[in-house]
């Protein structure tokens, strides 16, 4: 099992650690509620050290992207942020990355934990097969480090020791600066469905910015939260999940990533999609909220005239909206919202309706 | 830091509580360093009232946001009462485990299940040990 360079803190703070990903995380520090809570009211700290960070770089190295990703990078320019799903040749989703362009000729591809190995690999193997000779891939998951800051509050708390017009950068673009006199790239985005940043720096240096932006932050009410806050928020904002929402027999058009698939330029996974999209496609993922009492959790069964119809990917209770919400494959004709369903609980049939996503969306303040 | 476990009461090793109430009625729910260890609680699913349990039977459930757990009979018996105000604020549960925050009530049908419980002091020791 992996530590992050920021572990010792966490066990300092009194997290209660768990694993993900391969790593050893955080989950929460005082109470998943209260982290999630402060999160949305003033700010969030996130290690997320354990995601996983590939330069690519050369001449061709959009060239080897436009293979491999379902989004249509031609048109990104430095400075940018990009969401794209990697998809295999039957148009399953094999990961959903970042990718920033960093320079004329530098990209960094950003990946989930899990994936991180799988997707260097599947890189890797495209350069071959493709015959991108210049196209050059490194691996530099353990020596970046990365902090997300999160919240209505981020930006003040940022600014305070980041260098450059932070208030001036917007909603996905990412900007080559220094936090604390360290070197950082810094972007405008996040997990949680607020305003925020996600912060990455050498490995090294990461607990520095950690330490200062505690100290920075708690004024403003700034406080750590772990990976069971990160995973109410982003569910909450509507934000998928690999392994819950996605994985290799899912294909983005049955979770909403159709808007990050260009079908008018060649990548792998390409002709399938293609195929499925003149089809069209039998299930798609839906957000529901329950009513009646009870919480539904990944792998429950989504019941339709006492049919199993579907499956939940991922359920919580909402501490914001202060109700059990999911998101759950159905066939397509029940995902309009209002639809009426039922989620199987322990045996007994519970009552729920399918709503339109997000469930929460922020009172927009800075960014956009 | 958990409350420290009452004298007047028995303990499971899966961290209930069982308080006899005489008439061969106990009271039961779960334990300070339970709800410490659960956090948060958001929903209880509390048995049927007239319910037959066997000690030791799953009978109820208690969820956090992250976690489900199933909360197991202290004795066996009938279920003869159900904390209903924890349907509308299960936070009770976080707020006063001890009291409060109780789940049911069962009419013993072996009340010797009780003595064999461990004591406050006996539970003490338990979770010092106990994997958090």
């Amino acid at each position: 099992m992996k530590k992050t360079p920021l572990y010792e803190r966490h066990v300092a703070l009194g997290a209660a650690m768990t694993e993900f990903g391969g790593w050893t995380m955080p989950v929460q520090y005082t109470g998943v509620i209260d982290e999630h809570k402060n999160t949305r009211t003033r700010a969030g700290l996130f290690d997320v050290c354990h995601m996983g960070e590939i330069d690519v770089e050369g001449p061709q190295a959009l060239e080897l992207l436009q293979r491999v990703m379902s989004r249509n990078l031609s048109g990104q320019r430095v400075g940018e942020m990009k969401l794209s799903a990697i998809t295999n040749e039957r148009g399953g989703i094999i990961d959903d990355v970042t990718v920033y362009r960093r320079g004329r000729e530098h990209y960094m591809v950003v990946t989930n934990a899990a994936t991180q190995e799988g997707d260097m690999a599947w890189l890797l193997k495209a350069k071959e097969d493709f015959g991108i000779a210049g196209a050059v891939l490194t691996d530099r998951t353990d020596t970046v480090g990365k902090v997300d800051i999160q919240g209505p509050l981020a930006e003040k708390i940022l600014s305070e020791i980041a260098e450059g017009d932070l208030p001036g950068l917007r909603f996905y673009h990412a900007m080559e600066t220094r936090v604390g006199g360290m070197n950082a790239l810094v972007s405008r985005s996040g997990y949680t469905g607020e305003d925020g940043f996600e912060v990455y720096a050498q490995a090294g240096r990461i607990g520095e910015i950690w330490d200062l932006l505690m100290h920075i932050g708690e004024p403003y009410g700034l406080k750590p939260a772990g990976l069971g806050a990160r995973d109410t928020l982003r569910l909450e904002a509507g934000m998928m999940l690999f392994g819950h929402e996605m994985g290799e027999t899912v294909t983005p058009f049955e979770v909403p990533y159709g808007w990050i698939t260009d079908l008018d330029k060649e990548f792998i996974g390409r002709a399938a999609l293609k195929k499925q999209k003149e089809e069209g496609v039998r299930r798609k993922l839906i957000g529901f909220e329950l009513v009646d009492r009870g919480i539904a959790r990944q792998g429950y069964s989504v019941l339709a005239a006492g049919e199993k119809i579907g499956e939940v990917t991922s359920g919580t209770f909402s501490p914001t909206l202060g109700k059990a919400i999911g998101l759950a494959f159905v066939p397509v004709r029940f995902k309009d919202p209002g639809t009426e369903i039922g989620i199987e609980i322990r045996g007994r049939r519970v009552r729920a309706r399918v709503v339109a996503l997000p469930f929460y969306r922020r009172r927009k303040t800075g960014g956009q | 830091m958990a409350k420290p476990s009452p004298n007047d009461r028995k303990y499971t090793r899966e961290h209930e509580w069982a308080k006899d109430e005489g008439g061969e009625t106990i009271t039961m729910g779960i334990t300070d360093y339970a709800q410490e260890m659960l956090t948060d609680v958001v929903y209880v699913e509390l048995p049927k009232v007239g319910r037959k349990v066997r000690q030791a039977e799953p009978f109820a459930v208690v969820e956090s946001v992250k976690s489900v757990s199933d909360i197991f009979a202290p004795v066996s018996g009938e279920v003869v009462e159900v904390n209903q105000a924890l349907e509308a604020a299960p936070e009770i549960v976080n707020k006063d485990a001890f009291g409060e925050g109780w789940i049911a009530r069962i009419r013993m049908s072996h009340p010797a299940e009780l003595d064999g419980l461990m004591t406050a002091e006996q539970y003490e020791g338990h979770i010092k040990v106990a994997p958090r």
